[in-house]
């Protein structure tokens, strides 16, 4: 009946433990993310000072645009630095990020290789400003960060933007991790729905599993040919740590951190959500409920700390 | 599974409240539960005429009773007099009373009556039965008769048949009989000694558009349980016309005293009007909250017709989000693009919504590039929208297009944040994501309409408040749905194989 309309049957998809969205809001996001800590996530500036509290490396924040008559402000910004990045803080899904990795005479270079004037830069900060990218329109703040040096190992994966690896963090335990590569089809972004390429990363050790784009296995690079299964993530214990702490850190129990490596800085925190996608589950191609479930099993009045987690994590889900 | 049980005990209440609410409006209220169903409702009206003989008049009117009919409505017209309308009597009846009548007076009673679809059942008759002794030769002419019908027939039933058909026969112990008694008091008579129960009943037949008319000698006779007319006078009732009981239990049907030359005649028309209005006038007070609804004044109650509508669609657009996974850009925006659809009819409002979205989506890319802030942008489009919603209704109009004229229904802020939305998508998405989101917006909006638009789906929600309490039950319950979306059977389809 399922293969009829070439549906997946439920009660196999369920014997994998593959979770579906209902099932990720009801039973998960609405249980165990209190409502109070979401702006903890949502806003990407307030992400960053809780962030530098708990000491976890971020990206470098150059500056940030609060009001329409500081616009101006920016162009010093602009003036001292070669590449930045502007993004809304309260943006949402990828909404309203502006990469600019140069300038020279033509004007500034985008990612993606297009120019842009300087007056289409005082129009992006207006428009992040009057909340066109925050949820329900309200009004934003615009924040400048450093661009940041992707490490050399992972030449050849992404055709522009940066590769980020996306670590689901259940109770500060790290669950499944998911290397993101922008494409051409996905016009630079990193969102698998439109085109990204999610590489399925062994919890364990940070080797890649299995790869996809849009929805279907793929093994090497779209764009660049580059294999994508011989991958290995330098520094991944390090990783494991750096999502495992964003635990404490937001408050949240369930939350998608957001880690890129930098080539001087070491892994960094990008950014958290608090509605991580289930893609990740195609990329690992294994269902994440499994893992969810061990975890709240897990009974113990005192919080293990992040080294116990990071040890039953290496040890329980190979 | 205990920490639920409030929350299963809740949906329960709501069900239970929901249909039992449904089932009172429907069997007690009679509201029916299809539209269109139509009733027939029979208008008799009584007129009563007297001569006042210059001193005190008091007249008293029989009203029907018949389990088969109900009273819709009744009303008085009388001059001068005083009226009291006694139901609880047995028989019902109307007294007309006034100190001093003079001449001719005429006094309207009219009645409101319609059939009932289970009607009452009259009870067993209690009274023992009593003959009278007719004079000879008439009382042993009836007791050769009733013998001779008696002997020809095993029970009572074929005994009455013997007894109709013999008196209808041209027979001279019958012409005897009738030269003294009507046929109807012979059949009583009959009855009587053969100890079968029986009542004499005056009743009206009901046809449509007749005057003048007067109630019909008619006999009622228990046999095998039940209460069954029979009519001995006139061999031409049409067996189609319903007869409404008038006078019963009673040996008069209009009694004036104080006035001479008293005469009554009935008038009877009907009229059909729909089931549903007529179970609004008969719960004008009965129940708090629908009875309610039908006592506010029309335009409110079209406003509410509206309104009821709109839970309908809020449970489309969670059906189709949480069950099937339907993308919609905003989550009400189609139930208020639905609500418009009513209004210019689907084809129309399609159309309509395609091109303002269009025509906006055009025109709105050169408004970004003028650097405005959010609010004037969002200000600019509504005006841009009501532009081209002027414009295309003067074209249409000049071109004669008058369907294209309802296009002035469509919410002009929800249409102007779906072009800034649909915009902001297509700079940051691309072209294919506006279609898809905006495609499952209008597939959401098309599925909302239809479900709101359907006749019997606005009747039961204006009609029956107990849907809404199923309404309800039905979204908390799917608001706990943890299962998969029917969507993602197919976006998790490669997982199966892994």
């Amino acid at each position: 009946m399922f293969g009829l309309f070439n549906l997946a049957n439920p009660y196999k998809l369920r014997d994998r433990g593959v979770m579906g969205m209902n099932k990720r809001n009801f039973s998960y996001i609405s249980r165990y993310n209190q409502r109070k800590f979401f702006p903890n996530v949502d806003d990407k500036l307030k992400t960053k000072v809780l962030a530098l509290d708990y000491g976890l490396t971020v990206p470098e924040l150059l500056g940030v645009v609060r009001y329409q008559h500081d616009v101006a402000e920016v162009s010093k910004i602009l003036d001292q630095h070669q590449g930045f990045c502007i993004k809304p803080s309260k943006g949402s899904g990828g909404k309203g990020i502006l990469v600019i990795i140069g300038s020279d005479e033509k004007g500034y270079k985008k990612a993606s290789g297009e120019y842009v004037t300087y007056d289409d830069i005082i129009r992006h900060v207006t428009n992040i400003l009057a909340g066109l990218f925050s949820l329900g329109g309200a009004a934003d703040v615009a924040m400048i960060e450093a661009l940041i040096e992707f490490d050399p190992a992972f030449t050849g994966l992404s055709h522009e933007g940066v590769p980020d690896i996306r670590i689901i963090v259940f109770k500060g335990y790290p669950v499944m991790a998911m290397l993101r590569l922008a494409t051409h089809a996905s016009d630079g972004k990193a969102n698998l729905h439109q085109g990204a390429v999610g590489v399925g990363i062994n919890i364990v050790d940070g080797t890649a599993k299995a790869a996809v784009q849009y929805n279907c296995p793929v093994s090497s690079h779209p764009d660049t040919g580059r294999d994508l299964l011989d991958l290995k993530i330098e520094g991944w214990q390090e990783m494991l740590h750096l999502s495992a702490s964003c635990y404490e850190m937001s408050g949240l129990g369930y939350l998608g951190a957001d880690v890129v490596l930098d080539r001087n800085r070491g892994p960094m925190i990008l950014e958290l959500n608090a509605r991580p996608g289930l893609a990740i589950q195609t990329a690992n191609r294994m269902g994440m409920l499994p893992r969810l479930q061990a975890i709240e099993a897990i009974v113990g009045r005192r919080g293990p700390s992040i080294e116990q987690r990071v040890e039953f994590v290496v040890n329980n889900f190979k | 599974m205990s920490e639920r049980a409030p929350f299963f005990f809740l949906i329960f209440i709501l069900v239970a409240v929901g249909i039992s609410t449904i089932y009172y409006r429907h069997v007690e209220t009679g509201v029916p539960l299809t539209t269109g169903q139509q009733v027939t409702i029979w208008e008799v009206e009584a007129q009563i005429a007297f001569t006042g003989q210059q001193g005190a008049v008091n007249a008293q009117l029989t009203l029907p009773k018949d389990g088969k009919f109900k009273l819709v409505e009744e009303y008085t017209a009388s001059p001068a007099y005083g009226v009291n309308v006694l139901r609880e009597q047995i028989p019902p009846k109307v007294v007309w009373s006034k100190r001093k009548a003079e001449g001719r007076q005429t006094l309207y009673y009219r009645g409101s009556y319609k059939e009932v679809s289970d009607p009452e059942t009259d009870p067993a008759p209690t009274d023992p039965i009593q003959a009278d002794v007719w004079d000879e030769p008439y009382q042993s002419t009836a007791s050769t008769l009733l013998k001779e019908a008696f002997d020809r027939s095993s029970n009572d039933e074929l005994l009455l048949r013997e007894i109709q058909n013999s008196l209808r026969a041209q027979n001279q112990s019958v012409a005897l009989l009738l030269t003294r008694y009507t046929r109807t008091e012979v059949f009583v008579h009959l009855l009587q000694m053969a100890g079968v129960p029986s009542k004499r009943v005056g009743g009206l037949v009901l046809e449509d558009g007749r005057r003048n008319q007067s109630l019909i000698p008619l006999v009622r006779v228990y046999v095998d349980k039940q209460w069954e007319l029979f009519d001995l006078e006139s061999s031409d009732l049409d067996p189609e016309s319903p007869i409404l009981i008038w006078r019963q239990d009673s040996p008069w049907l209009l009694d004036v005293e104080g006035a001479g030359n008293s005469d009554i005649s009935f008038s009877i028309s009907s009229v059909t009007r729909s089931a549903l209005k007529e179970a609004q006038s008969l719960s004008v007070d009965a129940d708090l909250f629908n009875s309610g609804l039908y006592n506010l004044p029309i335009a409110e109650q079209n406003l509410f017709k509206g309104i009821l509508l709109l839970p309908i669609g809020a449970l489309v657009v969670v059906f189709l989000r949480v069950i099937i996974g339907l993308k919609c850009s905003g989550t009400f925006m189609p139930i208020l693009i639905a609500t418009s659809f009513i209004q210019t009819e689907l084809l129309n409002g399609v159309i309509g919504f395609l091109l303002i979205v269009s025509t906006g989506l055009v025109i709105r890319s050169y408004l970004s590039r003028l650097n405005l802030l959010l609010v004037s942008r969002i200000s600019a489009v509504v005006i841009l929208v009501i532009g081209i919603i002027t414009l295309f209704t003067i074209i249409a109009f000049r071109f004669g297009l008058t369907d294209a004229l309802t296009i002035t229904f469509f919410p002009m802020v929800i249409m102007a944040w779906t072009i800034e939305r649909m915009s902001i998508l297509w700079e940051e998405e691309g072209g294919k994501e506006v279609l898809v989101q905006g495609g499952g917006s209008l597939l959401v909006a098309v599925i909302a309409y239809l479900m709101m638009d359907n006749a019997l789906i606005r009747h039961w929600a204006f009609n029956f408040l107990g849907v809404h309490a199923l309404i309800m039950a039905a979204v908390l319950l799917m608001g706990q749905y943890t299962g998969y979306r029917l969507l993602e059977l197919k976006r998790f389809k490669p997982m199966e194989d892994y």
